[in-house]
């Protein structure tokens, strides 16, 4: 369980790490948090000839609210987003997202970036990303891209970053007052992987009791997080009660791609996935019925 | 006389703590030695293959690799791993060799050790050793290794390494067309203990001397050491193992694994200190696994629910090598599947068969845990179709105080006929029951509250302890007048130092502080027989009971003579020995003086109880929580009941893991699955918060001098039963019947969705 051999550098801005990335031919690796990669190294799944440790990079840690987004520095730790009034109140969602990242040793170090470049299934930061149809800003060799969520999260731990391209920071549209949201995700023990989990919000129209705007994720039962297209469309100013839940569940069932491991087969992660999609549908119904969204 | 007993049933503070607390302890990764290399284990990635070759020569070739040892660097014969307890007959053509000799076995099996100057080194030279397999099929589970299609040792002729009948009663008794009868098969899945710590070892070769020292002993240091000065051509006084403060043992840690061999002959190898440290993946391969058994069983009973039989056939897998304690596994489950209860007739086929896969030893309550899922669950659905009560039945049918001691035959291959000894089964039930308030809380038996079902469930599990041979001790009273303990018990967390500390303090009237136990190395006794079995205390603290009588007689007599009495006027208090008239001298100024004593040989005594569950589950999920817990039961007396207690919670919670958390996943080609705690799941602190395990001192058994049971493990053998049970209970408008651990989520779920095809149907 001791790492292989490796060169180790500490650029001090982000087109240095970018060189530094590309001398290697593919062979280096970025180092943020390190939660995903260095235990992986110690269990010499992975053994780039280098790493190339972000963390002297100066501005990748910034929290910022501007007029139409949230931006979050790829290096914003996962504690940073629980204690950050900005936020609270800027991604609700987020914020109830994180709380269920690992445990807490991990998300004192863990970062937003890593986990986005890293792209495990069950992550609740990539799910976060695409339903609130996040832009990723990367840096390469040819400067700056931005990439949509649903474009930049390809499969299990793949995405759309090129060799030597590096996650500089995340955009969040911004969150309009009133939203509804809703968060839950079921592990068999508190801090594992997730089996299944589900985000969504939706801006609810109060006066007609009908919610617009779906956003709907899935996440931790397939390749990759779900956005469930149909199931948003279906939604959409449909008045809130049961029967519209149950048909947005069999939507569901009918859209959503699981996959099996040695935890859970693909079956059981998919009627748990509807089960979790059902139950957050019903909490969100009951916060327009009842006005305290 | 001494005083009353004022230590032994008290909630001493363990003295072990301080050390342990203040980052004093010393485990086997904080040995350091000048000169000392570290060890990495090269092992087979294969479940079952031929071995063409094995090429070290890169590996040998890193800067800082000093040698890379594999079969053929060893002496012939390579020895074989001897059995320590359970010797069935014919399991010795079994044995696993120190190191894999041309055929692999299992996924984790040792080809080749690394020694280098530094761990990732050592790792790093594991990259480039190159083996040439020729793969063979792997005997992937009990029904392949039954069906012997593929032979893991052909020469053998079978993969079957015990296939027996116990029987008690008259088997015509049971064929009574007019009895109740229900058959079910059962399963439980592989799981093992996975102590925090893992195993570890610093051997130490002494060329000048030709002395051997290894650290990193537990459980039975004196069986290792005789075994490996065996292999190694030593005389025994030139081979010391030495104990440290270890991180967990329950069974898997000490026994002779490859490695044990391994790293002291590598160190004799290159003439320097050599440690091994095991990783956690390695440990998930390399240390034993246990549990894995089917059993297939029928119950017989009156249509008032008197049990008359149970019958059927167990089959264990007792993975690739029959390790020195894996017997021990199928058959105490068939000792113990009557558990508790009055069953006149037992008639139980035993089977066990190798497959590709680690192979098993004990782990805490060996066989116990399985066999109370087995009966416990048969008898809930026996009730259930009786239509009687649960907690009812049992208490119908657990054995009467007034018929102990009661026989239960001989039913293991390898012992003669035991008895149960002491106690009252049904009043330790009851007790349980009212504690836990069963009739106030059985109105919610499948009754559904916030989204939940909530269920009951009931386990009475029964268990022995303290086999083996006898224990030794010397006492020795010391010229400052403290007194230095040393016996063979072996250390591995379970307090010893301390429970042992208090029957010296009370034999003795001497302080704690002025006690000092030894326990850590070979060399302080001629012979020792460690720690398993629940059997410290009653081997080890019964052996100090009669050195300290010895001591304690040998200071009264050297006070008399002093004082010109005889020995019975002399009173030993606080350290001193008085007479009556006021004339005392303290225990320092008669110094030197000894005290020794064995204890041994004595039928074992039977700690009891009953365990209840009381679930919440989740139908959408399937998860199940423990709502709550309580376990009752009988420790006989109890030395340190604070100790006793962590003892008891320790083992609930672990039987906890084994009812819904963890298994060892192998996939058809036998390779194992699990090999972090991202994949093994082990309960955590936040896991099951409501718990709790009351034990009394109600029955002292008359089969040791302090009257105590084992403590260490009997707890663990409810769980998987009363959870199981409460399940079912909970999930009983469904007719769910768990018969397979461990019940996480997706098992729930295809138990849910199983019934509901029935349902259609």
């Amino acid at each position: 369980m001791k790492f292989p051999p490796f060169e180790f550098h500490r650029p001090g801005d982000l087109p240095e790490a970018v060189d530094l990335l590309l001398s290697y031919d593919g062979e280096a690796l970025p180092l943020a948090g390190g939660q995903s990669l260095l235990p992986m190294m110690a269990f010499r799944l992975v053994a780039p000839k280098a790493l190339i440790d972000l963390s002297a990079i100066p501005g990748l840690d910034g929290i910022e609210l501007n007029g139409d987004s949230l931006r979050l520095g790829a290096l914003v730790r996962w504690c940073d987003v629980l204690c950050s009034p900005v936020i609270a109140n800027a991604h609700p969602l987020l914020v109830e997202a994180v709380r269920h990242v690992a445990h807490y040793q991990v998300r004192n170090r863990g970062t937003l970036g890593g986990s986005l470049a890293h792209a495990d299934a069950a992550a609740e930061f990539p799910a976060i990303c695409l339903v609130s149809d996040a832009m990723i800003d990367v840096v390469g060799r040819d400067g700056k891209r931005c990439i949509a969520a649903r474009d930049f999260l390809l499969g299990a731990m793949e995405t759309d970053l090129r060799e030597g391209e590096l996650v500089a920071a995340v955009r969040f549209p911004i969150w309009p007052a009133g939203r509804l949201w809703h968060f839950r995700e079921f592990a068999r023990r508190s801090g594992d992987f997730a089996l299944a989990g589900v985000a969504m919000y939706c801006d609810p129209d109060r006066q007609a009791g009908v919610c617009r705007n779906w956003h709907i994720a899935c996440f931790g039962l397939g390749e990759v997080a779900q956005r469930v297209d149909a199931v948003e469309a279906f939604l959409e100013a449909k008045p809130a009660d049961t029967a519209h839940i149950r048909e947005a569940v069999l939507i569901a069932q009918r859209h959503l791609v699981a996959d099996g491991d040695i935890h859970a087969p693909a079956g059981y992660r998919k009627a748990l996935a509807t089960e979790l999609l059902g139950r957050g549908l019903n909490e969100v119904f009951k916060a327009v019925a009842g006005g305290d969204g | 006389m001494t005083k009353a007993n004022t230590y032994v049933g008290s909630s001493m503070p363990r003295v072990e703590d301080q050390r342990l607390l203040t980052g004093k302890g010393e485990f086997i990764d904080d040995v350091q030695l000048p000169g000392m290399l570290n060890a990495a284990v090269f092992r087979s990635s294969m479940a079952h293959a031929i071995v063409r070759r094995i090429d070290t020569s890169e590996a040998r070739a890193l800067p800082g690799v000093v040698a890379v040892l594999s079969a053929a660097d060893l002496p012939r014969p390579i020895p074989r791993i001897p059995i320590r307890i359970a010797p069935i007959e014919g399991a010795e053509r079994f044995l696993q060799p120190v190191i894999a000799e041309g055929c692999v076995r299992y996924v984790g099996e040792p080809l080749a050790i690394v020694l280098a100057e530094s761990q990732e080194l050592a790792e790093d030279a594991l990259d480039r050793i190159e083996v040439d397999f020729e793969p063979l099929d792997p005997v992937s589970g009990i029904g392949d290794a039954r069906r012997n299609a593929t032979l893991l040792h052909p020469e053998a002729g079978t993969n079957l390494v015990a296939d027996y009948q116990v029987t008690r009663g008259d088997p015509a008794m049971a064929d009574d067309a007019a009895l109740y009868r229900r058959t079910e098969s059962f399963r439980i899945q592989r799981h093992t203990a996975v102590p925090m710590e893992t195993r570890g070892l610093v051997a130490q070769w002494d060329a000048g001397q030709g002395r051997l020292t290894v650290r990193g002993a537990a459980k039975v240091p004196f069986f290792i050491r005789n075994h490996l000065a065996r292999m190694l051509g030593l005389a025994q006084e030139m081979v010391e193992l030495i104990e440290l403060d270890v991180g967990g043992g329950f069974g898997v840690r000490g026994e002779f694994y490859p490695e044990d061999f391994l790293v002291p002959f590598a160190s004799r190898a290159v003439g320097r200190p050599v440690k091994w440290i095991e990783d956690r993946r390695e440990h998930f391969m390399a240390t034993a696994h246990s549990r894995e058994m089917e059993c297939s069983l029928e119950i017989a009973c009156t249509s008032e629910g008197r049990i008359i039989a149970l019958r059927g056939e167990i089959a264990a897998d007792l993975g690739a090598y029959v390790s020195p304690t894996g017997p021990i596994v199928p058959s105490r489950a068939a000792q113990f599947l009557a558990g508790p209860y009055h069953v006149p007739v037992l008639d139980l086929h035993v089977v066990a068969a190798l497959s590709s896969r680690t192979p098993v030893g004990s782990y805490r309550g060996p066989g116990r845990f399985e066999a109370a899922f087995f009966r416990e669950r048969l008898m809930d659905m026996a009730a259930r179709d009786l239509g009687i009560a649960p907690d009812e039945f049992r208490r119908m049918n657990l054995i009467a105080a007034s018929d102990l001691p009661y026989s239960i035959g001989q039913l293991v291959p390898y012992e003669g006929p035991a008895s149960y000894d002491t106690g009252d089964y049904r009043a330790v039930f009851d007790r349980c029951l009212e504690d836990f308030g069963w009739a106030e809380r059985r109105k919610l038996d499948g009754r559904e509250v916030a989204g939940r079902l909530h269920g009951l469930g009931l386990a009475c599990v029964i268990d022995s302890s303290g086999a083996g041979p006898g224990e030794h001790a010397c006492l020795y009273l010391q010229q400052d007048g403290n007194v230095r303990v040393h016996v063979g018990s072996s250390a591995l967390g379970q307090g010893i130092e301390t429970t042992f500390t208090q029957i010296v303090a009370d034999e003795l009237g001497l302080h704690p502080e002025r006690i000092r136990i030894c326990h850590g190395s070979t060399s302080l006794l001629d012979e020792g027989h460690g720690s398993f079995h629940s059997r410290s205390l009653i081997m080890g603290g019964n052996a100090i009971v009669v050195a300290a009588r010895a001591l304690r007689d040998a200071i009264r007599n050297a006070a008399a003579a002093r004082f010109g009495c005889t020995g019975d006027e002399i009173r030993l208090q606080d350290g001193r020995a008085c007479k009556a008239e006021g004339q005392s001298t303290a225990f320092a100024d008669l110094a030197p003086l000894e005290g020794r004593g064995s204890f041994g040989g004595a039928e074992k005594p039977f700690g009891y109880g009953t365990h209840v569950a009381h679930v919440a589950v989740d139908v959408g999920t399937g998860h199940v929580e423990i709502v709550d817990y309580l376990a009752v039961e009988d420790a006989g007396r109890i030395v340190n009941p604070a100790i006793v207690r962590g003892q008891k919670i320790g083992a609930i919670v672990q039987g906890l893991g084994g009812a819904l958390l963890e298994h060892l996943v192998y996939d058809d080609e036998a390779q194992l699955r699990t090999a972090s705690l991202a994949d093994y799941m082990l309960p955590t602190a936040a896991d099951f918060p409501q718990l709790d395990a009351v034990t009394l001192a109600l029955a002292p058994t008359p089969r040791n001098p302090l009257g105590v049971k084992g403590a260490g493990e009997d707890a663990i053998a409810g769980p998987g039963a009363a959870v199981a049970n409460a399940v079912a209970a909970a999930l009983s408008r469904y007719g769910v019947e768990p018969k397979e651990l461990p019940l996480d989520p997706p098992r729930i779920w295809a138990l849910l969705a199983a019934a509901a095809a029935r349902a259609c149907r």
